[in-house]
């Protein structure tokens, strides 16, 4: 019996249950794929928002500002990349000066101190490749860039240090009310608990339907992205958004923690939910629209394009709390942006919530906040990286040479709580294959890496998804 | 401290080291990235290398083996599964490894032969699903020839790049059924005889002027979407057509690997995307040469193994005060018809016989003249009857035309002969 069972390890299940591994509690995770954070919180504009664009007196906004300043707890206690950088919404003709001047408004009243509006002189200082047609902006100094996946990988593995457990390959399939809770079955158990948390990002809906009647329903919104190589990461200094319009709401080109350009995103509403593809179409036009900001990005060193889905509710704003026809079951669903700058404050509104229904938990006297830090090589000092290869000779071998990767760092996130259990999953955590030739070179040696440390066959060694493999047989030999 | 510090030991870093050796240098050390030496050619068992250099057929790991046991008899010192972090201006090598760990070095001329990469998916903006079975050509010969695994049973090759080519014949021979080569220009992105040898004799289709826009499949490649392309090179409305296949292997060209040069402030010829270079192949920086696929991609090993030689010998008589850096230099320029030029500036000076003028021309050109200009005189015209863009041209000179007149710039351009 758990206490608590959340279901879906996203940026919202696991940073629910890190909160909750402060407590005497029995938690469990369970994730339908096989790897955490492998859905929305994986594919997103990876920002922490200011918090002026959500509408006055919505959660968005409440939870927005609330989380927005948490952030450098917690990435740092979790050793997770976090940036603060300025923020620009751009103006380029008169009614777009007076959307700013509303979205300025709108920020003071969410009660932002670090926004102002600036003129096209102070725009071009901060920014000097944008677009000389800019008139002004609206600018914020807290915004910040973080890595989304890198973090929910933290929080897994900081909340199974402290106790939780985390159950990949478990996709919910019923939900059954009994008298001490709830009893959750899944392809491959039950797991029963008292409370159930229910982050299940665009399935949400769905999770609900097994134990509440119809409250909400998500419809997921694609967005689509590029990502250029790091020789194009310095063309803005900030996060800079165009203005919403009739049209839309723009696309941001905003550098990301890593030191890549990140373009996009672009905003279609599609059917299906789990549909990850980029379309031709689509990504052009996200090229068109973005070039409305800076004339000359430079497409030509793209390194991949991905989709991101926003689990977009039909009521406007996140769904969070219990259902009102089922109790100790907590939504925290439509967690759309800006969900991960909302967050850190979400996850302890919902602690509290749980608390007060429960009438209190115990704290627990050994929790640990802090994750084992990861060695990052190609940061360390010559110092370091002597000390580092002398320490575990792996550290001197370099896996993946655009990023600069180690055997030593993919072993090591290999071997994590809550570790990488794929190529993908490795790439995530340490960044092999993320770099300009996106795993030309470095997928042999990750795939062999994985088949050492896990022991298993090469052939059964995955790209993402538990039937992604890579390699089909052994070749006739000689 | 070393006399030289060759960073790369494939066909380039080998061929240079060897010579620089023969050439009275004995403080030499090749810095190999990978576990053995030999680089890509390692992988590349099929025959075809070495017509050239030794008027033989060799297999890449044949032709390899030569240089490698000629690095061995000469004594020249090599590390491998090392890797250079950072090179600096005052000729510091920072690498690492698992047995020496961090090392810093100082060396008299550095030799730059990283070689080159693969363009991706990414890189050419292939949309649709992102599952397992996209490869790059050479990661999949990596995973057949090396680590002796196949990727796929039923594969779609798009590009007609030489390493494409090879690949289609490869998987066929290990049971995969190779249903269309695809080439987005209008003409094969390979060599004529691998067209010939590798598609022609399996019965491979190759469709000129098609390429790949989209892939289906949620884990794995379920199939491909292919479209016609137009003269002006858009995609033709209405073209699309699905194929299925589990496999998408990917020949859409090689970018030199020169985030080294870059770092170390080396200026980077945006034609080749390699360092420019001179007539001893001496990039931007005094003492740090160049040369093979990390200057410049090239069809035939032969050609880097030549260039290779020249650096070698350069890298040398740097080392022994023979060359002159203030010698007065020629640009060389790409006219009418010509991609790029290696070496772009020639310090006439410093030639001990005549130059090599590598080039590439931009499209198929039949009954031709590579035609050279002398500060826009006309001082050599050589016939052509046949030039495509994958087959490197070579244009040499000698040192008494170069010296003849005092010339700025030499250009040349293609120009087609009169019938």
């Amino acid at each position: 019996m758990y206490d608590v069972v959340i279901i879906g390890a996203g940026i919202m299940g696991t940073f629910i249950a890190r909160e909750l591994s402060r407590y005497k509690l029995r938690i469990a995770v369970l994730e339908k794929s096989n790897d955490v954070a492998n859905a929305t919180t994986k594919a997103n504009s990876a920002i922490v928002h200011s918090g002026y664009d959500a509408k006055v007196g919505s959660l968005k906004a409440k939870f927005n500002v609330l989380g927005n300043p948490m952030f450098d707890k917690v990435c740092e206690e979790l050793d997770v990349p976090l940036r603060r950088i300025d923020s620009l919404v751009l103006a380029f003709n008169e009614d777009e000066m007076t959307t700013i001047g509303e979205l300025y408004e709108r920020g003071i009243s969410n009660g932002l101190k670090k926004i102002t509006l600036i003129d096209k002189e102070q725009v071009a200082s901060l920014e000097p490749n944008l677009n000389k047609t800019v008139l002004g902006a609206l600018r914020t100094t807290d915004c910040g860039i973080v890595g989304p996946f890198e973090l929910a990988v933290a929080l897994a593995e900081n909340a199974m240090d402290n106790g939780a457990e985390l159950f990949l390959n478990n996709e919910v399939k019923s939900i059954d009310k009994v008298s001490e809770g709830y009893i959750v079955h899944t392809n491959e158990g039950s797991y029963k608990a008292k409370y159930l948390v229910n982050c299940a990002g665009v399935h949400a809906d769905e999770i609900n339907n097994m134990v509440a009647k119809e409250s909400f329903r998500i419809k997921p919104r694609r967005g689509q992205y590029f990502v250029l190589d790091k020789s194009a990461g310095n063309l803005v200094n900030s996060v800079v958004f165009q203005c919403p319009t009739s049209m839309g709401k723009g696309v941001l080109v905003l550098p990301t923690v890593h030191g890549n350009l990140l373009v996009g995103p672009d905003s279609q509403d599609i059917d299906v939910k789990d549909n990850f593809d980029t379309t031709l179409d689509d990504l052009e036009n996200v090229k068109l629209v973005a070039r409305k900001t800076i004339i000359n990005i430079p497409f030509d060193k793209v390194i991949t394009s991905f989709v991101g889905l926003r689990a977009t509710p039909d009521t406007g704003d996140f769904v969070i709390g219990e259902a009102g026809d089922a109790k100790g079951f907590i939504n925290v669903a439509g967690i759309e942006s800006p969900g991960l700058s909302a967050s850190p404050a979400i996850a302890l509104h919902v602690v509290e919530l749980l608390k007060s229904i429960s009438g209190g938990f115990e704290e627990k006297k050994d929790f640990n906040p802090i994750r084992r830090k990861l060695t990052r090589f190609y940061e360390l000092s010559e110092q370091e990286k002597t000390e580092a290869i002398k320490r575990d000779p792996r550290y001197g071998r370099v896996i993946c040479r655009c990023e600069n990767i180690t055997e030593g760092e993919i072993v090591d996130v290999i071997h994590r709580k809550a570790g990488a259990r794929t190529v993908d999953g490795v790439k995530r955590r340490t960044r092999p294959g993320m770099g300009r030739c996106q795993g030309g070179f470095c997928g042999p040696r990750v795939i062999e890496i994985l088949s050492r440390e896990l022991g298993i066959n090469m052939l059964d060694v995955v790209k993402d998804g538990v039937s992604s493999k890579i390699l089909d047989k052994e070749t006739k030999g000689i | 401290m070393y006399d030289i510090i060759v960073i790369g030991g494939g066909p380039a870093g080998l061929a240079a080291a060897i010579e620089a050796k023969k050439n009275g240098i004995d403080s030499i050390l090749v810095i190999e990235r990978d576990r053995e030496l030999g680089g890509i050619l390692q992988q590349c068992i099929h025959n075809g290398f070495g017509l050239h250099v030794f008027k033989e057929e060799l297999t890449g790991p044949e032709y390899a083996e030569k240089f490698i046991n000629e690095l061995k008899e000469l004594g020249i010192e090599y590390k491998l599964d090392s890797m250079v972090l950072n090179i600096t201006e005052d000729k510091k090598v920072d690498f690492i490894n698992s047995i020496d760990g961090y090392v810093s070095v100082k060396t008299k001329a550095i030799i730059l032969a990283m070689g080159c990469r693969e363009r991706t998916r990414g890189a050419i903006g292939i949309a649709g699903a992102r599952p397992a079975g996209v490869f790059t050509a050479g990661a999949a010969q990596r995973f057949l020839n090396m680590e002796g695994y196949m990727v796929g049973k039923t594969v779609v090759i798009l590009g007609s790049g030489d390493i494409g080519l090879i690949m289609a014949r490869r998987l066929t021979l290990e049971g995969a059924k190779v249903k269309v080569v695809l080439e987005r220009m209008p003409h094969p992105g390979g060599l004529t005889r691998n067209i010939v040898q590798c598609l022609d004799d399996y019965n491979i289709p190759l469709r000129l002027a098609h390429t790949v826009t989209s892939i289906k499949g949620k884990d794995r490649v379920e199939g491909v979407t292919i479209v016609a392309i137009d003269k002006s090179g858009s995609i033709i409305p209405g073209s699309e057509e699905y194929m299925e296949c589990d496999t998408l292997i990917l020949s859409v060209g090689l970018i030199p690997e020169n985030e080294l040069t870059e770092n170390a402030g080396i200026a980077i010829d945006p034609a080749t995307k390699g360092a420019y270079v001179n007539e001893a192949m001496e990039t931007s920086q005094e003492g740090v040469f160049a040369c093979g696929n990390v200057v410049h991609v090239h069809d035939l090993v032969d050609y880097v193994t030549e260039e290779s030689r020249l650096a070698g010998r350069s890298a040398a008589r740097y080392i022994n005060d023979e060359l002159r850096a203030s010698a007065k230099a020629v640009r060389t320029k790409q006219g009418n018809g010509i991609g790029y030029i290696v070496p772009q500036f020639i310090r006439t000076e410093n030639l001990l016989g005549g130059v090599n003028l590598f080039m590439r021309v931009r499209s198929v050109y039949s009954n031709s003249k590579l035609v050279v200009k002398a500060d826009g005189r006309i001082i050599k015209e050589i016939k052509r009857s046949h030039m495509i863009p994958s087959e490197m041209e070579r244009v040499q000179l000698s040192k008494e035309v170069l010296a003849a007149a005092d010339i700025k710039e030499l250009a040349i351009e293609v120009m087609e002969v009169e019938q």
